[in-house]
């Protein structure tokens, strides 16, 4: 079973991030690329990437004519995606097993964190056959 | 044939052979984009059967017998469609004798292909891929995995660019000496592509991945044993090896990147460097100097530099106002920046800077902000240079690029707290 991990943050929290001492990058950095090395060593790793930081963040829908209308002004409590991961499980419980261990994230000061992860399933394109 | 092990000599033969292959199975059927197809079944049978059998006495010959097979099937299958829907009696089913195999062969048949997959009709990621698998002789799977995108996207872009080519009716064949020289710097230009997104990917998490780099080189040497007079070919592969030479050092331990005037530079390659230098020689002595032989010359000054202390700067700074003048865009307008900063101090590189403030090619990319922030530090104005780090690394696509400029960011903040 695929899972998606998500980590999620408001603007300021990408602010935040990018203050942070050389010390603290770096032991974040070392977090997540152990992290993504230990999910591909245990056979679960199926994708993961990060994404642009929400500067520049749209929300685009078609006006009447089809056109894009685009909109970029967000409330301050507006979450962005900010980097996901997609493991493939055997189920719900070792899928939040993952997740917490991302949630330990090294935050400010190297301080174990405790971020927020959201987990959702992916659904397969498969249709089950009952077999 | 995953793409994870790439250095197999069975696949080393295979990407050496099977553009030769295609080449005759594509003039002899008058199609290019089935014999492609052909060629790419053959490929994938001996990748199957060889490492079990062994590799035939004749690994060419088999190749352009398997996929000869495959295309009379398709001819025979589509004739016979045709019989069916136009009661047509005759039609003439082309085959190939195996005494025809190697008097068949054309050392021109690769170029032919270089220029066909670099079509311009074609965009430049359906060039990129459908070179590596005609020219390069990779496997969709290994090119999918190389741009990380799933083998059927990838598998479909490339059917796709076949269409275009088809639609285009361009023949196969070599085109006329004119046309040649109109369409070299858009086939330079997707083999520069290919190597800087192998350039580029060949840090991060991602170590798994085709060295897109190396095929990129592999590909240009090819082109140029093919082109021996151009210089821009040899001045393409020289910029790529003097680039590819400094790849042990451009990233530390824990993959972030390290600046040009901070690498070990006991790790880069000799050799490269020494065989990019005297390809550069000779190119630069035929006269008509270009853009890739100018980046190769800057390379290539950088590279000579025992310590970065040594570089020659003035000399830099006069190759970027000729790459100025042959090939202006903002991205040269702002290495050429750091080179006059290097040469005349931080202020008159600000001053150069200030040009491309409103050019609409540069806006919201992060390198203006990146090397400004570069210049600011070295200006001693840390206060803004931080700035400057965190909007560039706010807008920068590139994840290492992104812990390089937020790191260079906390450095001058710790420096300042310690001069405060």
């Amino acid at each position: 079973m695929k899972y998606i991990l998500m980590m999620n943050g408001k603007r300021s929290d990408f602010e935040g991030y990018a203050r942070s001492s050389k010390a603290d990058l770096q032991a974040n950095v070392a977090f997540m690329r152990a992290f993504s090395k230990e999910l591909k060593d245990s056979g679960v790793f199926v994708a993961s990437e990060g994404l642009g930081w929400p500067n520049d963040a749209k929300l685009v829908r078609a006006g009447n004519d089809g056109k894009p209308i685009t909109d970029g002004v967000f409330p301050e409590s507006k979450e962005f995606l900010a980097g996901y991961w997609i493991i493939d499980v055997e189920n719900t419980e070792q899928a939040v097993t993952i997740a917490a261990r991302l949630s330990r994230a090294p935050g400010a000061g190297g301080e174990t964190g405790s971020m927020p992860v959201e987990v959702r399933q992916v659904l397969s394109s498969h249709s089950d056959l009952g077999l | 044939m995953n793409g994870q092990t790439p250095d197999t000599p069975i696949e080393h033969l295979l990407r050496e052979l099977s553009p030769q292959a295609l080449g005759v199975v594509a003039r002899r059927f008058r199609d290019f984009s089935s014999a492609e197809d052909a060629m790419q079944e053959a490929l994938l049978a001996a990748f199957r059967q060889w490492p079990r059998e062994g590799i035939p006495e004749n690994p060419r010959a088999w190749l352009i017998r398997v996929a000869s097979r495959r295309m009379t099937d398709t001819v025979r299958s589509e004739v016979a469609r045709r019989r069916r829907e136009t009661a047509m009696t005759t039609e003439e089913e082309p085959t190939i004798e195996p005494a025809d195999i190697e008097t068949d062969m054309d050392p021109q048949d690769t170029l032919v292909l270089l220029f066909m997959c670099c079509h311009p009709a074609l965009t430049t990621s359906s060039a990129i891929a459908l070179t590596l698998r005609a020219v390069g002789g990779l496997t969709t799977a290994e090119i999918a995995n190389a741009f990380m995108i799933p083998e059927a996207t990838m598998a479909q872009r490339i059917s796709r660019a076949k269409q275009s080519i088809k639609a285009s009716k361009v023949p196969f064949r070599l085109p006329a000496p004119q046309g040649r020289r109109e369409r070299l710097p858009a086939v330079l230009h997707v083999l520069y592509l290919i190597f800087s997104e192998g350039y580029a990917s060949s840090i991060g998490i991602h170590l798994q991945r085709l060295d897109l780099a190396r095929e990129a080189i592999r590909l240009t040497r090819g082109a140029r044993g093919l082109l021996p007079e151009d210089a821009e070919v040899a001045g393409l592969l020289a910029l790529m090896l003097l680039t590819d030479a400094r790849r042990a050092a451009r990233t530390g331990p824990h993959d972030e990147l390290i600046p040009l005037d901070k690498q070990d530079r006991s790790l880069w390659d000799r050799a490269e460097i020494t065989e990019g230098t005297n390809l550069l020689a000779v190119a630069l002595a035929k006269g008509a100097v270009g853009l890739y032989q100018l980046q190769a010359a800057i390379a290539a000054v950088h590279d000579e530099a025992a310590r970065p202390e040594e570089t020659d700067w003035p000399q830099i700074l006069a190759l970027y106002e000729l790459l100025q003048r042959v090939a202006p865009s903002p991205v040269v307008t702002l290495n050429h920046a750091i080179a006059v900063a290097m040469v005349h101090g931080p202020e008159r590189g600000l001053e150069r800077l200030r040009a491309l403030d409103n050019d609409e090619r540069l806006a919201g990319h992060y390198r203006l902000d990146a090397v400004r922030g570069h210049l600011l530090e070295m200006l001693g104005d840390f206060e803004s240079a931080i700035q400057h780090y965190r909007t560039a690394a706010a807008k920068t696509t590139s994840l290492p690029e992104q812990n390089y400029l937020m790191t260079q960011a906390a450095s001058l903040e710790e420096a300042r707290r310690k001069n405060s």
